[in-house]
């Protein structure tokens, strides 16, 4: 059973490096949509440092939305999906290693990035470890809720749109809790109660997300 | 513990040609019901209840704010009911019933946003804040378009039924850990500012007048939905003969 997993990451993570450039377009995307803020709201040190969680998190969670179609969209066109829903092993294992793989291509290159991105927004620096743990903890769980819905709008017209109402609400509780920890680190009370949460909406999401992305994708290959 | 019988006699209307015209004779009933108490839960709020003694005449609009807003909600969770029958049992009708459903649903969902902002303006002096409560229903409004545009963009009958229900699904777990996040969140930007708690104390007619608007709201639902229910019905079946036969008949000028 590892081996499926793990047979299934490595390919996802050999495709992902072989395709670099469109890692390095998400990547682009979420530095420009930051660095875009500043001229919207003006370069006022004080406002931007009031807004920097939010602005960081709004930015990685859209990022992570517009390459989840990448999810199997290319494995639904060549028909590997078919085969690995064929395949005798459960397909919520080489589901989960796909959405790791995912993660570990796109989410955590947002992840490394975004302390860089901070500083042009004149973050408060010691919330800089807690704006990282809780991206940390935060976007693979919208990897896991997107992957579902990644599942379902598979191949429809205008997908991504659709992809997009549907996952957006989903991901509420997770900004809440992201930006609401930098912030509330960089007030000074402390971000605990909101990595915990994070964390444990992570262990849900890990837990429950997987066999409903796999329901989905039985359902869009039917 | 059930003998055959009596279980085939309920379980029989799971087929839509048994449910067709179960519906048809049921949904004019309900609209009447609908429509009656509408008027008299109307004219309760209106003229009867008394003038509230801090928010003067604006406050009636709780009798269709809050009937709708409780609707909204109840509604989802009955779609999500549909959607587990679904699929779990795999009947058709079960889907149509959660398909049926969604517009109706947000159709409360908007009508409470929207009372609720002209309830806002003249008491709070905004049209809209970043209340739990408030943001909580507009996110249920998304969940609900949510669920309409994946079933409307999708062809097959088949795969958008089943698409629909897990979707449905992931939104009612998802929707008490939206409402509990968003309350946090607010209570953490600031202190309760604005508060929707109402008067401790309602005046009997004033509850007796929402609850009989909840009711018309209910009759309203059930109305609707078995009319939908029936169209989506004939448009599904219309290769098989006895919608053939239901559409002669109609033709005719007799009843289904």
């Amino acid at each position: 059973m590892l081996s499926t997993f793990l047979a299934v990451l490595r390919r996802d993570l050999l495709l992902a490096w072989r395709g670099r450039a469109d890692v390095l377009v998400t990547l682009a995307f979420f530095v420009i949509v930051v660095c875009l803020f500043p001229f919207g709201v003006g370069a006022e040190p004080n406002q931007l440092r009031a807004i920097a969680p939010g602005v960081l998190w709004v930015a990685a969670l859209l990022a992570c939305l517009l390459s989840l179609h990448r999810l199997f969209a290319q494995d639904h066109a060549d028909g590997t999906l078919e085969q690995l829903l064929l395949s005798s092993e459960p397909a919520a294992l080489w589901v989960a290693a796909k959405v790791l793989a995912f993660w570990l291509s796109t989410g955590l290159p947002v992840v490394a990035v975004a302390p860089g991105l901070a500083l042009l927004l004149d973050l408060e620096q010691g919330a800089l470890p807690v704006l990282v743990l809780s991206l940390a903890l935060g976007t693979p769980i919208l990897g896991l809720l997107g992957a579902v819905g990644a599942a379902l709008t598979l191949g429809l017209r205008g997908g991504g749109m659709l992809l997009a109402l549907l996952v957006l609400p989903l991901f509420v509780p997770v900004l809440i809790f992201g930006a609401g920890a930098v912030e509330a680190e960089a007030s000074g009370t402390g971000a605990a109660a909101h990595l915990l949460l994070l964390g444990g909406g992570l262990a849900g999401a890990l837990a429950l997300a997987p066999w409903a992305c796999a329901a989905a994708l039985r359902i869009s290959t039917d | 513990m059930n003998s055959p019988e009596r279980s085939r006699s309920i379980f029989r209307f799971a087929a839509p040609h048994n449910f067709y015209p179960l519906a048809g004779r049921l949904a004019p009933c309900f609209a009447a019901a609908a429509l009656v108490l509408g008027v008299v839960g109307l004219w309760l709020g209106f003229f009867v209840a008394p003038t509230d003694a801090t928010q003067g005449e604006v406050y009636r609009v709780i009798f269709i704010h809050v009937p709708a807003a409780w609707m909204s909600m109840f509604v989802y969770l009955v779609m999500a009911f549909w959607s587990a029958v679904g699929l779990v049992m795999n009947t058709r009708l079960s889907f149509i019933m959660s398909q049926a459903l969604a517009p109706t649903g947000a159709m409360f969902c908007f009508i409470a946003l929207w009372t609720g902002a002209l309830w806002g303006k003249p008491t709070w002096g905004a049209y809209w804040v970043w209340d739990a409560r408030l943001t909580s229903q507009l996110l249920l409004l998304f969940l609900y378009f949510g669920f309409i545009a994946l079933t409307r963009a999708i062809e097959d009958p088949r795969r958008a039924d089943r698409a629909g229900a897990i979707i449905a699904l992931v939104g009612a777990v998802n929707v008490p850990i939206i409402y509990f996040s968003v309350q946090w969140w607010n209570t953490l930007h600031q202190g309760a500012s604005v508060s929707l708690n109402k008067a401790p104390s309602m005046a009997a007619t004033m509850l007796l007048g929402m609850l009989v608007m909840a009711i018309a709201a209910w009759m309203y639902t059930i109305a609707v939905v078995l009319w939908r229910a029936r169209s989506m019905i004939l448009e599904r079946e219309r290769h098989t003969e006895w919608v053939g036969a239901v559409l002669e008949r109609e033709a005719q000028g007799g009843r289904a």
